[in-house]
C-alpha cells in the first residue's frame, strides 16, 4: 500500500513534474533499487529489467554511468565476455561480410566521440492521459552521456555496401526465454547507417559501456529514440529488402503524419510508420513541485532541452499562465544531438501558487506544443513543462 | 564532432542543486532496497491467480499486471493476453487463457 509518505515523496523527486502538483498515485509503488553496478533506480519491472533514472541524477550535464536508465524487452541477458566477442557484418547487399573482434573494431577504424541524449520512444508513457499500456515510465527513461567508438558507416565500407542496400539489420546478444518469442531485431534505413554521426560505440562517459547499458559495443544513433541504439550489438547485416521482423512491424509505431521527423520510407503504410526522431522537449529539474519558497527570494529555474540534432534555439518561461514568455540563459552546447541545460532566475512578489511553464524551441523551428497528441503505444510526450512551486 | 569530456559531473550537480541531494536522501530512506532487486508483487487473491503467476512469469515478472492495470479492462487484457499467445507464444491452453482473462479483467481493471 502505498503511503501518503510515499506519495509526497514522489511528488517532491518530480515524477509527476508536469501534471504540476498532482498527488495523483503512480500505478505501483515508487521503489528504488540497485542493479549490480548501477546505484539505485527506479525499479519499473524486475524481469525483463526496466530502470529509470531518478529526477536529481538528470541534473548533471553527463549523465553517470551508474545511474544512466536499463531497457530490454527479452529477459535472458547474457554477459558478454569482450575477449571472445565477435561482431558480424554481412547480409544479402554485403560485398565483403566481416568477423571483427573489438580489438580490431578498435584499431582498423576511426575512433569517433560525441555527445547524445539517449531517449526510450515510451519516456513519460506512465504521464499519459489517458493511461495506455506498456511500460509505466515518468521523466527519466532518459540520458545524456559521451559515446566512443567507430563509425557505422566506415564498418559498412569495408564490408562493401551493394548499390540496392536498403536497410542495415541489427540483433544483439540479449534474446527471448521461449524460443517462440520474436528476437528483438531492428532495422535502421540505409541513409541512416552511413549518416556520420552514427556510431558503434564501446564506451560511455570515458569509460567501458556498463553491462546494463549494452557492453561490449552498443549502436549509437544521435536523434533517433532508443529502440534503434542496439545493445550487445552481435550481428549487422546490410539488406536489400525492409526487415519484417515483429520490432518494425508490429512494435515502436506511430499514426503515419501524426508527428513530424524523419521519414521511414521503407517501413512506412498508410497506417502506421515507424518512430525515428526525438521530438523538440524539456525536462524541469528544479525547483520541485511543491517546493516552499519565501516571498522575494529569487529561485532558480533550471533544467535540459533537447530534439532531435537540429539543436536547441531557445527555451522560453511563463509565470502567468503562459501569457508572456521570457527566455531563459542556455548553458554551454556540448554537440547538437546533446542536451542543453536553461536556467533563469526567478522572484514573487506575490504570495500563493506559483505556475513556472517552460518550453523550448528547435533550431528546426519546432516548439514544444501544449497539448499531448494521443497514440496508442505512449509516444513523443513533448507538451510545455510545468512546475508548480508555493510563495510563501 | 566534439571532444569534450564529462567533468566531475555529480560535484556539479550537488554544488548546483542541493534540494536536490536531500530528496535523493529523504528517497533513500523511504524505499531504497538492498541489491538484488526483487520481485515486488504479490498479486491479489482470486479464482485463477495461480495458473494467471504461472503462465505470466515465464517471460516477466509480474509488476507488468498492477502497473498495467489503470490502462486496461477486460478489452484490453484480452488484447494483450492475445499478443503474448500469438505474437510470443507464451504456453496457454484456451481455457488457461479464459481463466487468466477472467481473474485479470476481475482484479486488475482500472479503466472505465
Amino acid at each position: 500500500m502505498l503511503s501518503r509518505r510515499d506519495l509526497l515523496l514522489a511528488a517532491a523527486c518530480g515524477w509527476t513534474t508536469r501534471r504540476g502538483l498532482a498527488l495523483e498515485a503512480p500505478a505501483s509503488p515508487e521503489v528504488l533499487a540497485a542493479l549490480p553496478g548501477k546505484r539505485p533506480l527506479l525499479q519499473r519491472a524486475l524481469r525483463p529489467p526496466n530502470f529509470e533514472t531518478p529526477l536529481p541524477a538528470l541534473v548533471p550535464a553527463f549523465t553517470p554511468n551508474d545511474a544512466f536508465f536499463v531497457r530490454y524487452h527479452l529477459a535472458v541477458i547474457p554477459s558478454v565476455d569482450p575477449a571472445a566477442w565477435r561482431l558480424q557484418v554481412g547480409g544479402a547487399s554485403a560485398q565483403r561480410p566481416l568477423s571483427l573482434s573489438l580489438r580490431e573494431l578498435r584499431r582498423s577504424f576511426t575512433q569517433a566521440s560525441l555527445a547524445a541524449v539517449n531517449q526510450c520512444s515510451g519516456n513519460r508513457r506512465g504521464l499519459f492521459s489517458p493511461r495506455v499500456p506498456g511500460v509505466q515510465w515518468g521523466n527519466g527513461a532518459m540520458g545524456n552521456a559521451l559515446w566512443s567508438g567507430v563509425r557505422l558507416r566506415d564498418v559498412l565500407q569495408k564490408a562493401g555496401v551493394a548499390s540496392d542496400a536498403l536497410e542495415v539489420v541489427l540483433r544483439g546478444a540479449d534474446s527471448a526465454v521461449l524460443p517462440t518469442t520474436p528476437d528483438f531485431v531492428k532495422s535502421i534505413p540505409i541513409e541512416r547507417a552511413l549518416d556520420e554521426s552514427t556510431l558503434i560505440a564501446f564506451e560511455m562517459n570515458g569509460k567501458p559501456l556498463p553491462h546494463w547499458n549494452g557492453a561490449p559495443a552498443r549502436l549509437i544513433v544521435p536523434g533517433w529514440t532508443g529502440t534503434y541504439w542496439m545493445k550487445h550489438l552481435t550481428q549487422i547485416r546490410i539488406e536489400p529488402k525492409a526487415f519484417d521482423g515483429f520490432w518494425m512491424k508490429a512494435a515502436y509505431r506511430l499514426p503515419t503524419g501524426a508527428f513530424p521527423g524523419s521519414r521511414f520510407t521503407s517501413q512506412e503504410t498508410p497506417e502506421t510508420t515507424p518512430i525515428t526522431d526525438i521530438l523538440v522537449n524539456s525536462l524541469i529539474t528544479g525547483p520541485l513541485p511543491g517546493a516552499r519558497i519565501r516571498r522575494g527570494t529569487r529561485v532558480e529555474l533550471a533544467g535540459k532541452a533537447w530534439d532531435n540534432g537540429a539543436g536547441i534555439a531557445s527555451v522560453e518561461v511563463s509565470v502567468d499562465g503562459r501569457r508572456s514568455w521570457r527566455e531563459a540563459a542556455l548553458g554551454r552546447d556540448l554537440g547538437r544531438f546533446a542536451w542543453r541545460e536553461f536556467r533563469l532566475p526567478l522572484t514573487s512578489s506575490a504570495s500563493g501558487p506559483l505556475e513556472i511553464a517552460v518550453r523550448a524551441r528547435s533550431r528546426s523551428g519546432a516548439q514544444q506544443p501544449d497539448a499531448l497528441t494521443f497514440n496508442p503505444a505512449g509516444y513523443h510526450d513533448n507538451i510545455v513543462q510545468t512546475v508548480t512551486v508555493e510563495i510563501v | 564532432m566534439m571532444q569534450a569530456r564529462p567533468k566531475r559531473p555529480v560535484r556539479r550537480a550537488r554544488a548546483r542543486a542541493p534540494g536536490l541531494a536531500v530528496c535523493v536522501a529523504a528517497a533513500t530512506a523511504a524505499a531504497v532496497r538492498a541489491t538484488p532487486p526483487q520481485e515486488l508483487t504479490q498479486l491479489k487473491e482470486g479464482s485463477g491467480r495461480d495458473v494467471t503467476v504461472s503462465r505470466c512469469i515465464v517471460c516477466h515478472s509480474l509488476e507488468y499486471i498492477p502497473s498495467n492495470a489503470p490502462a486496461m479492462n477486460r478489452a484490453g487484457w484480452e488484447k494483450s493476453i492475445q499478443k503474448m499467445r500469438d505474437r510470443f507464444g507464451a504456453p496457454a491452453t484456451d481455457e488457461e487463457a479464459r481463466q487468466i482473462l477472467d481473474y485479470l479483467a476481475a482484479n486488475y481493471s482500472g479503466k472505465p
